[in-house]
């Protein structure tokens, strides 16, 4: 912790935590996969520094993170769109932007969406725990979530960043709450219309939602006591069913495995949807072709 | 019939269904040796999810899944290493409760479980907690009615016929016997859990 390629944390806002690729791999030992919720948004980030996809950057929750940059150091945000100030100097998102040694970066509170992302070049140089930097909020996998006072180490930078700016803070654009799904495993444990019923409801994002899975409220799904299973693995994007009909979709600190009826599996190149979607936005799913 | 029913579970993960845990663990053995490219294999009670496939490599595996048939003579598949012992005190909470739902004194309880030789077959619930297989139906055991807040990490616990180490605190309703020292969980480790699946364990009474 010598260098001067750090970053000093000022203040976190709700919940920043560290975030790369995850731990893929490690399920059958019961360690969650970890990762950024929106995938897509993280790459760009890190794409717009010259890191490599797999570097560890920041996951800023409705913003508020402020960090101070020992040294000069190039750093880009994605996903939700925060005002961005480097000291009293307001800045752009999605493009790679030199933060001068000892000058602090500083997120707003995002108009739309959840969470942003802030990927500095070099990448984040904290210990990996089991092949990974990511902070896993379910079983404690990881680095702990940021906290102020923190100092973290940054890695050397090997590419220069971006010369051109991205066209948006979001490659994918703003969530619409459409989410496609394909057929779970246990429709027949709900019934034969439970697909169905589950594309034809609306809901809307629960309070309580988190990195562990996006909770769904709205008319509970019929059929939904059909009790539990013995536990068995659990996908990214899982739709489960416990009793009280509220649909889950496990999103990246989801457990490895769990006892409750798989609905469906919401489609790949949607999930990072629900990183965006906010307490009391309207949610729909379709039937993936 | 097959043994092994193949279920979708989206593009990229398929779910095996088998007769047991036994069986499952055996298949997730067997579906590393043959070199499947799934990132995560995940065998659990009577289930092995296939997960990360190539979706162009979901339909040849699930047809490679369906021509598995269990080894002749069945029980769960352990290394072939050495039984992991895992000392422990048998001081737990729940101990003259489960040697009176068997029947028998407190020492005959604890002579029962250190007589056993038990396989972990999956790991769930949190890292490194291992269902530990091996204890005769005739001793299923009811979980807690009322499930604890807290159960201190190495409680030694049983739930129906699976026996269960606490790697860390955590929330819990199996009926605790006892508690180990040992490092159930170690990041620093390879594999980082001690009791992975497919190794078997011994556990023996130690004084306090």
């Amino acid at each position: 912790m010598t260098g001067a390629r750090r970053l000093e944390v000022l203040a976190t806002g709700p919940l920043s935590t560290v975030q790369d690729a995850g731990r893929a791999g490690l399920a059958h030992l019961g360690v969650p996969r970890a990762g950024p919720l929106d995938r897509p948004a993280a790459d760009l980030a890190n794409r717009l520094v010259g890191n490599d996809p797999a570097a560890a950057l920041l996951e800023v929750t409705l913003g508020g993170l402020e960090v101070r940059l020992v040294a000069a150091t190039w750093v880009a945000v994605t996903g939700a769109p925060v005002p961005v100030a480097v000291g009293d100097r307001p800045v752009g998102l999605a493009r790679a932007e030199l933060v001068p040694a000892g000058a602090v970066l500083r997120l707003g509170v995002p108009a739309t969406g959840v969470r942003s992302y802030v990927a500095l070049a070099g990448g984040l140089d904290v210990e990996p725990v089991l092949g990974s930097r990511a902070t896993d909020t379910l079983a404690g996998v990881g680095p702990p979530v940021l906290s102020p006072g923190q100092v973290l180490s940054l890695g050397t930078p090997t590419r220069p960043p971006a010369a051109a700016e991205a066209p948006a803070a979001s490659p994918t654009g703003a969530p619409t709450g459409v989410l496609r799904v394909h057929p779970g495993p246990r429709l027949e444990r709900l019934g034969p219309g439970a697909l169905g019923e589950l594309c034809a409801t609306a809901y809307v994002v629960g309070a309580e939602s988190n990195r562990v899975g996006l909770r769904l409220e709205g008319a509970p799904l019929a059929r939904a006591d059909a009790g539990e299973l013995p536990s068995e693995g659990m996908v990214l994007g899982a739709v489960q069913v416990p009793p009280s009909g509220l649909p889950v979709v496990f999103l990246a600190d989801h457990p490895p495995t769990g006892g409750y009826p798989v609905v469906a599996v919401v489609e790949p190149r949607d999930l990072w949807q629900c990183a965006q979607l906010r307490p009391g936005d309207p949610v729909r799913f379709s039937r993936a072709r | 019939m097959s043994p092994v029913r193949v279920r979708s579970f989206g593009p990229t993960a398929l779910l095996a269904e088998v007769a047991d845990a036994a069986a499952a663990l055996a298949l997730a053995t067997w579906v590393r040796e043959q070199g499947v490219t799934a990132t995560d294999v995940v065998p659990a009670a009577r289930t092995v999810l296939l997960d990360g496939l190539a979706p162009g490599e979901v339909a040849a595996t699930a047809a490679l899944l369906a021509r598995w048939a269990p080894e002749p003579g069945g029980g769960p598949v352990a290394d072939r290493g050495e039984a992991v012992e895992v000392p422990v005190v048998y001081d737990g909470p729940d101990l003259d409760d489960v040697a009176g739902l068997w029947g028998v004194t407190r020492e005959e309880a604890v002579a029962r479980h250190t007589g056993l030789e038990l396989v972990s077959v999956f790991c769930g619930f949190a890292p490194g907690f291992a269902y530990l297989a091996g204890l005769p139906d005739g001793w299923a055991v009811p979980r807690l009615d009322s499930p604890r807040p807290r159960v201190p990490a190495g409680s030694v616990a049983l739930a129906d016929t699976w026996c269960g180490v606490y790697p860390s605190a955590s929330p819990g309703g199996w009926r605790l016997l006892g508690r180990t020292d040992a490092r159930l969980w170690d990041v620093e480790r390879d594999p980082p859990a001690l009791l992975a699946p497919g190794t078997r364990v011994r556990f023996v009474a130690v004084d306090p």
